[in-house]
């Protein structure tokens, strides 16, 4: 099993250099450059600019600022936001915990609502409850989070005046109303991104379950005489969960990573929204940090899934 | 109008025997802003008006939270780095300048004493000096003093070039000099008939020495106060997240009276325009959106049983189409819309006025800007009061044909105009926006009925208008026949405004394309013109030199005017927040109130 792991972290540090790589040539090709807003400021000339661009080191050639940056980033340095002139890691670590605490609130929810939904729909496939589930999950992903998102501010906060839909990160209030504040203005993104992913994961869960619940052994577990409720958890899940799970390891990313339509309609000052601005500002040392924290968190969870597999079914790590 | 008169005129509110009113709507007449006209009227030796603010809260605070939405945050808190007006408005509310515009175009002082007049002795009949006199007693939000060194300092910060100071330019040309602690001197290099552009508005901000000395130049970005204000605003720093949110507090040391009226600010950044406005007109949850470019129906529905409502500040902002006088399609000398070449069609006068009459701008203005924009012909637009009175525009096909007819273009087999074999076909492009692309349906429309093919081309605004040398969609480089975009007028005095479009600032390979003068309009007189208005320190002149330029923009039809736009903004019934079309909307923070 160790060695395994170390096998799969051996492959990790590679993929992530090329990761690296790529992202930032890609970034240096883009099109725009982070002083846009001053060429058309009459009052700035192009000296100011220039040394601007000569400052921040715009002006190198691509392969001597990727150096430079891979060099900062192993010593823990990740540069500095060109709009906001701040350091990126501050910028990061002050949107990651309304990111987590939202997009995390949501994964849960829809983990909630998934796993028993679809876990009994796969128990009675075609009964009514199965038929219904379907149909609620089949609207569910059709439906974009941009229009559910809008459809629920019209819904409680412009005509119902229930909920608040700018979501702040400071509330003027302690204690316990602090805490129902929180609740309070995180409910309708949660909400949307929730039942949004609980959608395809409950159809997802459903099917995972069904290809399981017909095999031979499951029949014999139930031919000695097991009953219903023990079968299915502990002979029919644990097997139907290693796919589950590769879905889900491969979406906890997301929640490090932010919800980017979501965070934009409800002003949630999260990662997501962080990367959107920069992109839009061309802010490229900022771009390349998420994305970089993005692929590194892909490249982390696929190893977790990796060792869960190993765990729910030894014969995996001993190939 | 006659110099003589002018002077009579000055000579007469001078006396008293004529209302200052009265003066500056006579010279709107002739097509003079109002701040042009004060400022007539300060050289002229009248001291300009302080309009008293309508502020009735007779005493500090007491008003509660204050809660903005700017659906672009601030990034930044220093006014010198501002990368556009989210970062000036953010740093607005702790920093302070000498004096801010007010929306009838006055100067108000804000940490000046008073405003300099020649009565007052604060400026130099040469307009080679000011003397600002500093209001005494004024202190910082960390109790220290403010004196003339951090005038001067200020100067000597963003002057430097090393800085890398958006607000570079402002303080370039002119030296300041501490008289004693509490009065500075500028002097400049020329005479500077607009004086009232160092310490004043949104580049005005005066930055503490004491915090700042330490990262001038090479180390600015270093600087801790960069993202922790300690001006002497109205409110006091209490904490920033870049893009998110700006908060502060009442500041009790305030030096003047009454104000600030809230006891807390939040200026919250993120999301659109439209949901600005819905937070704000329709639930009530902010007290004010900034700049809500929205389209005027869905506006006047949220303000349907609302609780807030929009409000309007006329600037001179302008939204234009211009023509390409050079040929976009060959190159020379590895650049395409070179100087060397002419362009095939546009080069034509007959043809630009005939395109000029293709722009319907009363259509434009029903269908996209409503409330929000004014039909205009000229190129540099002024308050409300201002129309040059020797232009005018008008929407009219078949005379546009008839034009066109006589220029030679008749309408071949398919519709489409040719002469000598080539097609009347043009490249419109702009940035991509909502409000850009119906007005390029507009125009379209018209050109087809008029027998000219326009291609429309739209560019992501990020890349359209970018520096970036590389790319070939940029405003500047403008590879297009004719394109569309806004240009804001940033200040009250049109000579930044107008100075782009000399020969000299082509953009051109040569110059990596950051010249201004994108349409490559090459026009000796105009030139003169505009040489002649810089040197003038006869302001009655200069401002009619400055007339004159936009008179010869309209005639040689080098931009096509499409709408005077005008500043919009989303309030609660029952905030009364102090806005100016010649300023950020924050300038004025210290006399916004509440009505009960």
């Amino acid at each position: 099993m160790s060695q395994y792991i170390l096998r799969r972290l051996l492959i990790a540090v590679p993929s992530l250099l090329g990761i690296s790589l790529v992202l930032f040539v890609v970034l240096a090709l883009a099109p725009g450059d982070p002083f846009s807003e001053l060429a058309t400021n009459p009052n700035v000339p192009p000296e100011v600019q220039a040394a601007l661009r000569a400052k921040f080191g715009l002006d190198d050639p691509i392969y001597l600022r990727y150096l430079s940056w891979l060099n900062a980033m192993l010593h823990g340095d990740w540069g500095f936001s060109f709009v906001s002139r701040m350091n990126v890691d501050t910028l990061i670590l002050q949107r990651l915990p309304t990111t987590l605490y939202v997009i995390g609130s949501a994964q849960i929810l829809a983990l909630c609502v998934a796993i028993p939904v679809g876990v009994y729909a796969a128990t009675r496939p075609y009964s009514v409850f199965d038929q219904i589930a379907n149909a609620l999950a089949f609207i569910g992903f059709s439906l974009p989070t941009f229009f559910t998102g809008i459809l629920f501010i019209l819904i409680f906060s412009v005509t119902l005046d229930w909920l608040p839909f700018v979501y702040s990160t400071d509330i003027k209030a302690s204690g316990f109303r602090w805490v129902l504040e929180m609740i309070r203005q995180a409910i309708m993104p949660v909400m949307v991104l929730g039942l949004f992913q609980a959608a395809s994961m409950t159809r997802f869960v459903r099917s995972a379950m069904l290809d399981v619940i017909r095999l031979d052994y499951v029949t014999t577990a139930r031919a000695k005489g097991l009953g219903q409720a023990k079968v299915i958890v502990k002979h029919v899940m644990r097997n139907a969960m290693i796919p589950v799970v590769t879905l889900i390891a491969l979406q906890m990313p997301a929640v490090f990573g932010g919800a980017i339509v979501t965070e934009q309609i409800f002003r949630i000052p999260g990662i997501g929204s962080l990367l959107i601005s920069s992109i839009l500002s061309n802010d490229t040392p900022v771009v390349m940090a998420v994305t970089f924290v993005f692929a590194c968190l892909v490249v982390l969870f696929n190893l977790i899934a990796d060792v869960l597999y190993g765990w729910l079914d030894p014969r995996i790590s001993l190939r | 109008m006659l110099d003589k008169e002018l002077r009579s005129m000055i000579g007469k509110v001078k006396d008293g025997r004529m209302d200052r009113r009265a003066f500056i709507q006579r010279l709107a007449a002739i097509g003079l802003t109002a701040p042009m006209a004060n400022q007539i009227l300060a050289i002229g030796g009248v001291a300009m008006a302080q309009s008293p603010a309508a502020y009735p809260p007779t005493k500090r605070g007491g008003g509660g939270p204050l809660k903005l939405l700017w659906w672009q945050g601030p990034t930044l808190l220093n006014p010198h780095f501002a990368t556009g007006t989210k970062d000036q408005d953010g740093s607005r509310l702790f920093y302070e300048p000498l004096a801010s515009w007010d929306a009838n175009g006055n100067l108000n002082p804000i940490l000046a004493a008073e405003i300099p007049s020649i009565q007052n002795g604060g400026l130099a009949a040469d307009a080679k000096s000011v003397t600002w006199k500093i209001k005494p007693g004024v202190k910082w939000h960390d109790g220290k003093p403010l004196t003339a060194d951090d005038l001067v300092f200020t100067w000597a910060y963003a002057s430097d070039p090393a800085t890398a100071a958006v607000s570079v330019n402002t303080y370039a040309d002119m030296t300041v000099e501490k008289v004693d602690d509490l009065t500075i001197r500028i002097l400049f290099k020329n005479p500077t008939p607009f004086w009232a552009n160092a310490f004043v508005g949104a580049y005005g901000c005066i930055i503490p020495k004491h915090l700042f000395a330490d990262y001038k130049g090479g180390k600015s970005r270093e600087a801790p106060n960069n993202l922790a204000p300690i001006g002497t605003g109205a409110y006091k720093f209490v904490e920033f997240k870049p893009g998110d949110v700006v908060r502060g507090e009442l500041n009790s040391d305030y030096h003047m009276p009454n104000r600030p009226y809230f006891d807390t600010i939040e200026m919250k950044g993120g999301g659109d325009a439209v949901s600005a406005a819905r937070a704000v007109i329709q639930t009530g949850e902010y007290d004010f959106g900034w700049n809500i470019q929205v389209e005027d129906d869905v506006l006047l529905r949220l303000e349907k049983g609302g609780k807030g409502k929009t409000i309007y500040a006329v600037g001179g902002d302008i939204e234009f189409i211009a023509l390409n006088f050079t040929d976009p399609n060959t190159e020379v000398d590895g650049e395409r819309s070179s100087l060397k070449t002419k362009h095939p069609i546009l080069s034509d006068p007959a043809v630009r006025k005939a395109l000029a009459l293709l722009v319907d701008r009363e259509s434009v203005k029903k269908a996209i800007y409503g409330r929000a924009g004014r039909t205009t012909a000229n190129y540099l637009n002024g308050p409300e009061q201002f129309a040059s009175k020797n232009t005018s525009w008008e929407f009219n096909v078949e005379k546009a044909s008839k034009m066109l007819d006589d220029a030679g273009w008749k309408v071949g087999a398919d519709g489409i105009r040719e002469k000598d074999g080539k097609k009347f076909k043009l490249l419109y492009q702009t940035s991509t926006n909502g409000p850009r692309q119906k007005t390029q349906a507009i125009v379209k429309q018209a050109c087809q009925k008029a027998g000219i093919d326009v291609e429309l081309k739209s560019v992501v605004a990020s890349v359209f208008f970018s520096s970036d040398v590389a790319n070939p969609d940029t405003y500047s480089k403008f590879y297009a026949d004719i394109e569309e975009f806004q240009i804001p007028m940033t200040q009250p005095d049109p000579a930044l405004h107008m100075k782009r479009y000399i020969s000299g600032q082509v953009a051109t390979k040569e110059n990596k394309w950051q010249g201004q003068n994108f349409p490559r309009y090459v026009n000796k007189d105009y030139d003169a013109l505009i040489a002649a208005a810089e040197t003038e320190t006869d302001p009655v002149k200069r401002a009619a030199l400055y007339i004159k330029c936009n008179d010869l923009l309209w005639q040689d039809t080098v931009f096509i005017p499409v709408m005077h736009r005008l500043k919009v903004e989303a309030a609660s019934n029952t905030l009364r927040p102090a806005i100016s079309g010649w300023a950020n909307e924050t300038d004025n923070i210290q006399d916004w109130y509440r009505e009960a």
